[in-house]
């Protein structure tokens, strides 16, 4: 059986609202057998109550090192947090270990790229999902075990009762996600980031996944932070974005301008590198080189040693600007958009 | 059937790969398993040829057996006029080189104890091509032609990112001066810049070496911008064959039409609010196949008859096959009088 569907019409988050999340001038440290090294660096952005901010970038730019750090899911002994991450009113990054614990799963949860790593192969999925609900509510195991099975429901699984018995292993990638957002949802938490949550599947899988978070999002009223190296999935999820390169935001705003007139030669040369049928082979705009390391980043704008655009201007520092509704961290962004009309 | 094909595509009369009424099984009778089964094309020299499907669909083993590295149950393979799987094997060995298959995963496809340059020299090595001088030396120059510095040669594949990797890939797949090269998801695991640039080269590799491919992927994008033809294939089977922006922007399956649709693009929010086709289910089991025509327990026009009589593989269009009992009308949407309206799908 089949359904057309329309578009779920995307909520205009109202420009003035309080954030939900408001991350400031994040700094991520790690520590490996050659020392410390900086991962994350004056990472700043928001999230307002039931808005969708995509976060992209390739493999290596810091996308899951921000989610994590939001989540504090890295191991103190080897990682550093430093800045600001308020939510609901309470600086997440001075909570006790208890008091955050209190928070994942509850207030903000989180569902990863491949769903057979993060769940556990030896609980049923009913196991698992009824251990989140008992982590967050005083509840007797009867009435988790009730929630967890109104949530497999809630996600579109056919005989929740009957898949609630079952191993990880007995079912599909598609079905795993499913039940991995019936446990990201199933305490209805304020803020969901979602990790690559459709990378692993197929694009008929894929846009089941996508219907059904951004449906419960909205039913819920949950804000999702979205994370994917896709951008035409942001294109059309989305209502805000930011674009992060070597462990900084280098550019974000509302998905139709950035996706249309982007600022920063790096999100263009994203926008530009998506194959379509259209285009005449052999000419796809690639980019050149690839993500610096860690230890050898540039000292000016990270891009530079990739960019087309780049003069001895760009060896320099540079901080990102705010221009309306709109943040960009490009010495030449004025220049680019005067020569191209920005949408080149 | 597959014969007809050619004549839209190409005039050079032998094709590189021809496959008819293939089958490939696997398991035994309870757990019998067709991956493949009843398919039927040809790939004219220097074609690119395109195959999509989701996973499970059987289009790694279509590539497989088209190279002749799974043996069919049933049907034939053609390389040119010879047939792989009645050679000799010291035949089908020097037949091989010809036919060269690019992998997926490149962390897979190398031996960590060896280097990047002994990788690509190994095949050489195999074939008992030249002296090792002489097989170094066109290691290198392969390596060169994929534009990998000479620096990497020396280097063990842990050291090198995926797009390196993958270049090595097919570096060690071009030494042996192949004529058709299946790529089975050779972009899949790259970010969308470096999967703009393997596309790049590899549709220079293709002009400057004269390749024909069969090109394997899931990524209706990949798919479509790269190759000449395409075919779609869900359970085993062929469902739609023919040009690939024909495929694309005229869909004469339902199911090529769905997976069109859940491909996601870049586009203004007005124009994201067309009306999207979800489907439902996934892919059944391959030990119980539905009956009639396979797509039929997920696809938004099925009807009593899709359960009951599979439908027929016919051309509806100059090199367009499709297999669907509403084919017809599919095409009548795109015909110039009473067309352009939007079906209506069954909810």
């Amino acid at each position: 059986m089949s359904a057309t569907e329309a578009m779920p019409a995307r909520a205009e988050a109202p420009a003035d609202q309080a954030a939900l999340l408001s991350v400031e001038d994040l700094k991520l440290d790690l520590r490996d057998e050659q020392g410390w090294v900086r991962v994350l660096d004056g990472v700043s952005f928001d999230i307002k109550p039931r808005e969708t901010l995509g976060v992209v970038g390739e493999s290596g730019c810091g996308k899951s090192m921000t989610a994590l750090s939001v989540m504090q899911l890295q191991s103190p002994r080897y990682s550093r947090l430093d800045g600001r991450i308020n939510f609901q009113g309470r600086d997440l990054l001075k909570l006790s270990r208890r008091q955050m614990s209190r928070i994942r799963g509850r207030n903000i949860s989180m569902i990863f790229q491949e769903p057979m790593s993060a769940l556990d192969p030896v609980f049923t999925v009913g196991a698992q999902i009824r251990e989140t609900v008992q982590c967050h509510f005083d509840v007797s195991k009867r009435e988790a075990d009730e929630r967890a099975i109104e949530a497999l429901d809630s996600v579109g699984i056919a005989a929740p009762r009957e898949i609630a018995k079952l191993y990880p292993m007995s079912l599909s990638g598609g079905m795993r996600q499913r039940v991995m957002i019936a446990m990201a949802l199933v305490c209805e938490p304020d803020l969901l980031i979602a990790d690559e949550p459709t990378t692993a599947l197929d694009v008929t899988i894929q846009s089941q996944i996508m219907d059904l978070l951004l449906n419960l999002s909205q039913k819920r009223g949950t804000a999702i932070m979205f994370i994917t190296h896709n951008l035409a999935l942001v294109s059309q999820n989305c209502d805000r974005m930011i674009t992060m390169y070597g462990g900084q935001i280098i550019e974000g705003g509302p998905v139709d301008d950035v996706l249309s007139k982007p600022l920063h030669p790096y999100t263009k040369g994203l926008v530009h590198s998506v194959p379509d049928a259209g285009r005449e082979r052999g000419t796809l705009n690639a980019i050149p080189g690839r993500v610096p390391s860690l230890r050898a980043m540039p000292p000016g704008c990270r891009f530079e040693p990739r960019c087309p655009h780049a003069t001895t201007i760009c060896a320099r520092e540079v901080g990102i600007e705010d221009i309306g509704n709109r943040q960009i961290r490009c010495h030449r962004w004025q220049d680019l958009t005067s020569i191209t009309g920005g949408a080149q | 059937m597959s014969s007809r094909q050619t004549e839209s595509s190409a005039s050079t009369g032998v094709p590189a790969v021809s496959v008819q009424d293939m089958t490939v099984s696997f398991g035994r009778s309870r757990t019998l398993v067709r991956a493949v089964d009843g398919v039927s094309f040809t790939v004219a020299p220097g074609e690119i040829f395109g195959i999509i499907g989701e996973s499970g669909s059987g289009k790694s083993t279509l590539g497989r057996a088209a190279v002749g590295m799974v043996t069919p149950s049933g049907g034939e393979v053609r390389h040119g006029a010879v047939d792989p799987f009645a050679l000799s094997r010291q035949q089908l060995n020097a037949h091989r080189r010809k036919y060269q298959i690019i992998a997926q995963d490149p962390n897979a496809a190398f031996n960590p104890r060896m280097t990047i340059l002994e990788s690509v020299m190994e095949p050489m090595y195999i074939a008992g091509m030249g002296n090792r001088a002489e097989r170094r030396e066109r290691a290198l120059a392969m390596l060169d032609t994929v534009a990998l510095s000479p620096e990497m040669s020396a280097r063990y594949p842990h050291d090198l990112s995926g797009g390196q990797k993958q270049r090595a890939n097919i570096a060690r797949a071009l030494v042996l001066d192949p004529e058709v090269l299946v790529c089975d998801e050779v972009v899949a695991a790259l970010d969308v810049s470096i999967q703009a640039d393997m596309l790049n080269l590899f549709w220079r590799l293709k002009r400057d070496f004269n390749l024909t491919y069969l090109f394997i992927s899931h990524d209706l994008n990949v798919v479509s911008h790269i190759s000449d033809r395409v075919a779609v294939m869900y359970f085993g089977k062929i469902m739609e064959i023919g040009p690939a922006d024909e495929v694309m922007n005229r869909p004469l399956h339902p199911y090529s039409e769905a997976l069109r649709s859940a491909e996601p693009e870049i586009a203004a929010y007005q124009a994201r609010a067309r009306e999207r086709i979800i489907l439902q289910g996934e892919i059944p089991s391959a030990l119980n196949p539905p009956s009639g025509c396979r797509f039929h327990t997920r696809c938004p026009r099925a009807v009593e008859m899709c359960a009951s009589n599979e439908p027929e593989q016919r051309e509806l269009a100059p090199g367009r096959f499709v297999a669907c009992h509403f084919a017809e009308e599919m095409l009548a949407r795109f015909a110039p009088e009473g067309g352009g309206q939007k079906h209506e799908s069954v909810g």
